[in-house]
């Protein structure tokens, strides 16, 4: 056991749904996980119960991350030790400016980790260098936070909050969903090129192609639930080719 | 880029009402109670002229056949009348030739309010009428100003001055017949601000009054007076506040403004009165009657307001665009909390052709208060070619308070266009959950969101004020997370 992120015989329940169900899962410092699932499984339950969102009651189990209890903590203060959930539909904030409203969430986590607002200046140019990164024009980041913007446009723009954000454990749900080729190229590179020993990932997709550009250490198959079966890269592309048919047949 | 909204600080969401002390002063009274007297009492202190007492007398007496409106949706318990003062003032404010003369306890209270009245230490571009219950303390930038031959300066000083000015336009926007509380006002008003914009001026700084109710049980009635002569500019801020107390205080103004031909007033403020404690105690009944004559062809009249304070709002900003191709703007930020109650929004009258006229009103919910917007429309068969576009937002913060959205539109003219768009919505979980999931703790997520939703507004303040607003508007919903 690590003392990472620590998931134990955890359930939660949706409006009297049981949506996880006696989960388990260990993500050491470093590691890359894959979440793999058909829709419906439960996996953006995960993602939102492990960020600490409202509305889902943990009826067992517990949530370990370095060392504190995750379910006694606000979503925010999740957020100021390093957990970053990049969202499958990201929402719409009419009237914040995307440049403030990411300033305003670095800043954040940087006052608890003891470190006073980023300069303007040197904000701008760390900004102006990881929108570079990501093919994000600068007229963007003046724009209302996802207000118009395509699909696309909305998960780049959530690439570029993890990138400046640079997380210790960062959540992908489907984030390679609604991105063009070229697009999905450029996003998974750039988060690809993060990958370090200090700082863990754990991606959620149905399919194959975003873990061919970020090659996970473990592959989990996740229905109804929970963790059915584990496995390296090779899992993945066992699903890409015959679905999810042989684990549902297992239930 | 803006940085002001990130700039917000604990301390701004632990203090409720930051200005609710009181200043210890020596004050003058009139005795108590309302009658012929007392408005000759208020006029004899002042030595008014004689035609200026019959303005009041004749008021008064108008003021007695009348009754309290009541088709707003705002409810409180009758009002004693005679159960306050009209007149207060600082002793020994009659005698003050500059603001050195000034008693420094007054000087320390603007202070403390963030209003210093020594010139020196002023953002350059903004002069200052301080208003202190019932007189005006001191008026900085007077002799700056003269130079461009702008008047401003207190209602009391412009009677004596500019007596023809005052007869002129004095009551020529809102006549004595207006409404209950402009009619009571006419009567016992004790001071304000008069401002004067000669033709072609475009006036060099911003104009502000600084109005503070200190004494117990006194009510404030002060009046404003603009005029912007032919092809001039003046842009005037207003900002209020007062102490807490337990019980309620009345303050019934009344502002005109006359734009003649090509002249623009932009007339904003920021209302920040005692707006009461958590149970509805006390607090400032806010009635009050804005309007704005477009007098002149192709003049414009903007009203921008912030409105947080108060445990009654009752007031509609409001235009007459009379001259041709006139226009008229409100923009609005209304924010109720606990139980607070909001009747506001504005009237625009179209009388002259190729007239305009566009309404932003934003307004914000939470506590247990209630927050109406109401406003009329009015296009005039003679008012050809003119328009309006009206956007009225409501946003609710939980389940325990109401918004309304009270819209008249008359058009008696078919060339004219009206468009009028309205929305609700309750702020939305998966906008907090975001904005926190980013690091933001509950409440400056919820300030970073109304935030954004009143940008429209915000943007149309001095930047002066916009910084301000922004922070009343996290102030003012403190405790608003359930």
């Amino acid at each position: 056991m690590n003392n990472f992120l620590n998931i134990q015989s955890l359930s939660a329940k949706v409006e009297d749904k049981l949506i996880i169900n006696n989960l388990n899962l260990n993500v050491d410092k470093g590691e890359v996980h894959a979440i793999m699932g058909p829709n419906g499984s439960g996996k953006s339950t995960l993602s939102n119960v492990l960020a600490g969102k409202d509305g889902y009651e943990i009826t067992s189990g517990i949530i370990n991350f370095c060392g504190e209890d995750l379910m006694s903590l606000k979503p925010n203060e999740r957020s100021n030790r390093g957990i970053f959930l990049a969202f499958q539909y990201p929402v719409e904030i009419p009237g914040v400016t995307n440049i403030n409203f990411i300033k305003t969430a670095l800043d954040s986590n940087r006052k608890h980790r003891g470190l006073d607002p980023l300069k303007p200046g040197d904000f701008l140019k760390l900004i102006k260098e990881k929108s570079k990164i990501l093919g994000i024009p600068e007229d963007r980041l003046k724009r209302q936070l996802n207000v118009g913007f395509s699909g696309g446009e909305k998960k780049r723009n959530e690439a570029l909050q993890l990138l400046m954000l640079d997380p210790s454990l960062a959540i992908l749900d489907e984030t390679d969903s609604g991105l063009d080729v070229d697009a999905f190229k450029i996003v998974a590179d750039s988060i690809n090129s993060r990958r370090n020993n200090d700082s863990s990932m754990l991606i959620i997709t149905h399919y194959q192609r975003l873990l061919e550009r970020i090659e996970p250490d473990f592959v989990h198959v996740f229905i109804n639930g929970s963790i059915i079966e584990s496995g390296g890269p090779e899992l993945a592309s066992e699903i890409e080719s015959n679905g999810y048919e042989r684990f549902t047949d297992v239930k | 880029m803006s940085e002001s909204q990130d700039k917000l600080s604990e301390k701004d969401f632990k203090d409720p009402y930051e200005f609710g002390f009181e200043t210890d002063i020596e004050s003058d009274f009139a005795p108590k109670g309302l009658n012929e007297d007392t408005v000759r009492f208020i006029s004899n202190k002042k030595n008014e002229p004689k035609w200026l007492l019959d303005w009041r007398l004749d008021a008064y007496k108008r003021w007695l056949t009348m009754s309290e409106p009541d088709w707003s949706s705002v409810r409180y318990p009758p009002i004693d009348y005679q159960d306050s003062y009209y007149y207060s003032a600082p002793k020994d404010s009659e005698k003050l030739d500059s603001l050195d003369d000034v008693d420094p306890k007054l000087l320390e209270t603007y202070n403390k309010l963030g209003i210093p009245l020594k010139e020196q230490e002023w953002l350059a571009g903004v002069a200052v009428d301080a208003v202190f219950d019932s007189v005006s303390v001191g008026t900085t930038f007077k002799e700056r100003l003269k130079e461009d031959g702008v008047i401003f300066c207190s209602f009391s000083e412009a009677v004596k001055d500019y007596p023809e000015l005052i007869k002129k336009y004095l009551g020529s926007v809102v006549p004595t017949t207006d409404n209950y509380f402009s009619t009571l006002n006419s009567a016992v008003f004790s001071d304000g601000s008069f401002v004067y914009i000669p033709p072609g001026v475009r006036c060099p700084m911003e104009l502000s009054t600084y109005f503070r109710i200190n004494a117990a049980g006194t009510g404030q009635f002060e009046r404003t007076l603009v005029i912007a002569d032919k092809d001039s500019y003046v842009s005037y801020l207003e900002g209020c506040t007062a102490p807490m107390r337990d019980e309620h205080q009345l303050h019934a103004a009344v502002v005109e403004l006359v734009a003649l031909e090509g002249a623009e007033i932009k007339y904003s403020t920021v209302q920040n009165w005692y707006p009461g404690d958590e149970e509805g105690r006390g607090g400032v009944y806010n009635f009050v009657t804005k309007r704005g004559d477009c007098r002149g062809d192709n003049s414009k009249i903007s009203w921008t307001q912030v409105e947080t304070g108060s445990a009654i709002t009752w007031k509609y900003p409001s235009c007459i665009l009379r001259g041709n191709n006139s226009s008229g703007e409100f923009y609005s930020i209304a924010v109720s909390n606990n139980y607070q109650q909001v009747d506001s929004g504005t009237k625009m009258i179209h009388l002259g052709n190729n007239t305009s006229s566009r309404i932003i009103s934003k307004g914000i919910s939470t506590g247990k208060s209630s927050n109406t917007y109401r406003g009329l429309v009015s296009i005039h068969p003679k008012s050809r070619n003119s328009r309006n576009f009206t956007q009225c937002d409501s946003l609710l913060l939980n389940d325990n308070c109401s918004a309304n959205t009270i819209p008249y539109i008359e058009s008696k003219n078919s060339e004219s266009i009206v468009e009028h768009e309205a929305t609700s919505s309750k702020i939305s979980e998966e906008q907090l959950f975001y904005c926190q999931q980013r690091g933001l703790d509950e409440e400056e997520a919820i300030s970073l969101i109304v935030n954004g939703f009143c940008k429209d507004v915000l943007q149309k303040l001095p930047m002066e004020f916009a910084v301000e607003a922004q922070k009343l508007l996290s102030v003012s919903l403190e405790g608003s997370v359930g």
